[in-house]
């Protein structure tokens, strides 16, 4: 126990480094599926490993070890934590909780109001064509959902463009990328280092959209130029490929997309050849993961074990 | 600064007053004239406020109007889709993760991330210019 339970917290802190090769490096929807399931079991094992430290202080508590018919002083000689660990612990503990429920509150009724919106939308198709002249599109989450594209975006696109993106925000109605991204956050709430796990999961989930409107077009790089187009669209400053950044040099160094935004990278990947499932990441991944797991029930074992011993 | 934090609460204020006569007019049996609204809301607002806030509405088209006597009467527009969207927007403006809820086709650029889709967009072989 005594290092065990530390492992899920330490092993929370390799999230960036998960993170990014699996957005990268991974094809979409399985690396959506694994930055998910990580944050979920990352997320679940740090709190119940702040849960079984926070537990250690309390059968110090002689009031608290007599009800559950323990020593409180044997509890006080085997105790595998400091009590400013156990307290540190449980005060974590306590944040964690009330930022996971207040997210799950705030995300369960922004999706409901989502839902109910869309309910309101008589649509045959779907779809729903708002007079707008801002280019704008999104997928709104419901039972079903609806995709909404102003008049703007329209515009802005030629017909076979208006295909690939119908095929991208249906992608995200039909595989629910809502809810990877609200378990995420909601993972992310709990352990703020998992914070990397949850950014990756909102941008792999546009990935998958669009290598998804790229099987149902056929053409990869048609999807990267509509998506190009659309965002520059709605992008408001004039044309600067003659800015004095690049008159410097400053995007010509060796990697420009390090540290770009979502939509460059995802141009950049839909230019380049599709990711393949990555065998490496997924055992990475898998091992990562069986280690949090396996070492929050050993710890929780220990405890169980602590508990027996003491309350003879 | 106060004159902005004032110009904030009236403006949360008029969207309120538009929910509220929204729903005034959604549950009435027909249409309604501005006389009838301020005598419905018990004369919270007054009648130039309410004709005020009508024909906001009625340019933002969320209502259609028709002569009656010497006002109009106003009526919500409820079977088009596009209304429906308007007032969708209205709903999730408020809400703190509606980025997250929605998923936005192209999120907003930064100025070099545009420079560099041009770039990127550019170099594309099949492009053709």
């Amino acid at each position: 126990m005594r290092i065990a339970v530390y492992l899920p917290l330490l092993l929370s802190l390799l999230a960036p480094l998960v993170a990014r090769p699996l957005s990268e490096r991974c094809e979409p929807r399985l690396a959506t599926w694994l930055l998910t399931v990580s944050t979920a079991v990352l997320a679940a094992a740090s709190t119940v490993s702040l849960g079984l430290l926070a537990v250690t202080g309390l059968i110090r508590i002689p009031l608290l070890a007599d009800l559950g018919h323990w020593s409180a002083h044997a509890a006080q000689r085997d105790d595998p934590a400091e009590p400013a660990i156990a307290l540190v612990a449980g005060l974590l503990l306590g944040f964690a909780m009330l930022a996971a429920s207040r997210v799950l509150w705030r995300r369960a009724r922004s999706l409901a109001a989502a839902a109910r919106q869309a309910a309101c939308m008589p649509t045959p198709d779907g779809l729903v064509v708002v007079d707008d002249d801002t280019p704008d599109a999104f997928a709104l989450p419901g039972l079903p959902g609806r995709v909404v594209v102003s008049t703007g975006m329209l515009h802005a696109l030629e017909e076979g463009e208006h295909d690939i993106l119908l095929a991208h925000e249906r992608a995200h109605l039909t595989a629910h990328h809502y809810l990877f991204v609200a378990f995420a956050g909601l993972g992310a709430a709990a352990n703020p280092l998992l914070r990397p796990l949850a950014r990756a999961v909102g941008y792999t989930v546009e990935r998958w959209a669009d290598e998804r409107a790229a099987v149902v077009t056929g053409d990869r790089a048609r999807v990267a130029r509509t998506l190009g187009k659309a965002a520059l669209a709605g992008h408001h400053t004039p044309d600067r490929t003659r800015a004095p950044g690049l008159a410097l040099g400053i995007l010509g160094h060796r990697s420009p997309l390090k540290g770009a935004g979502p939509v460059p990278r995802r141009v950049a990947a839909l230019l380049a050849p599709p990711l393949r499932r990555h065998p490496g990441l997924i055992l990475a991944t898998a091992a990562l993961l069986t280690v949090a797991a396996g070492a929050t029930a050993e710890a929780g074992h220990d405890l169980h074990l602590l508990l027996e011993f003491i309350g003879a | 600064m106060g004159a902005d934090a004032h110009g904030q609460g009236t403006k949360r204020a008029n969207g309120e007053r538009e929910a509220e006569i929204l729903n005034l007019l959604q549950q009435a049996d027909g249409a309604l004239t501005p006389g009838e609204v301020a005598e419905r809301l018990g004369g919270k607002p007054t009648y130039s406020t309410v004709v005020t806030i009508l024909t906001r509405m009625y340019a933002k088209q969320l209502l259609t109007r028709s002569p009656r006597g010497r006002a109009y009467a106003y009526t919500p527009v409820t079977d088009d889709p596009g209304f429906a969207a308007r007032r969708m927007r209205t709903v999730l403006e408020g809400r703190p993760d509606r980025e997250a809820v929605l998923a936005r086709f192209a999120d907003g650029l930064s100025d070099a991330d545009a420079d560099l889709l041009r770039q990127l967009l550019g170099s594309d072989p099949q492009h053709g210019r």
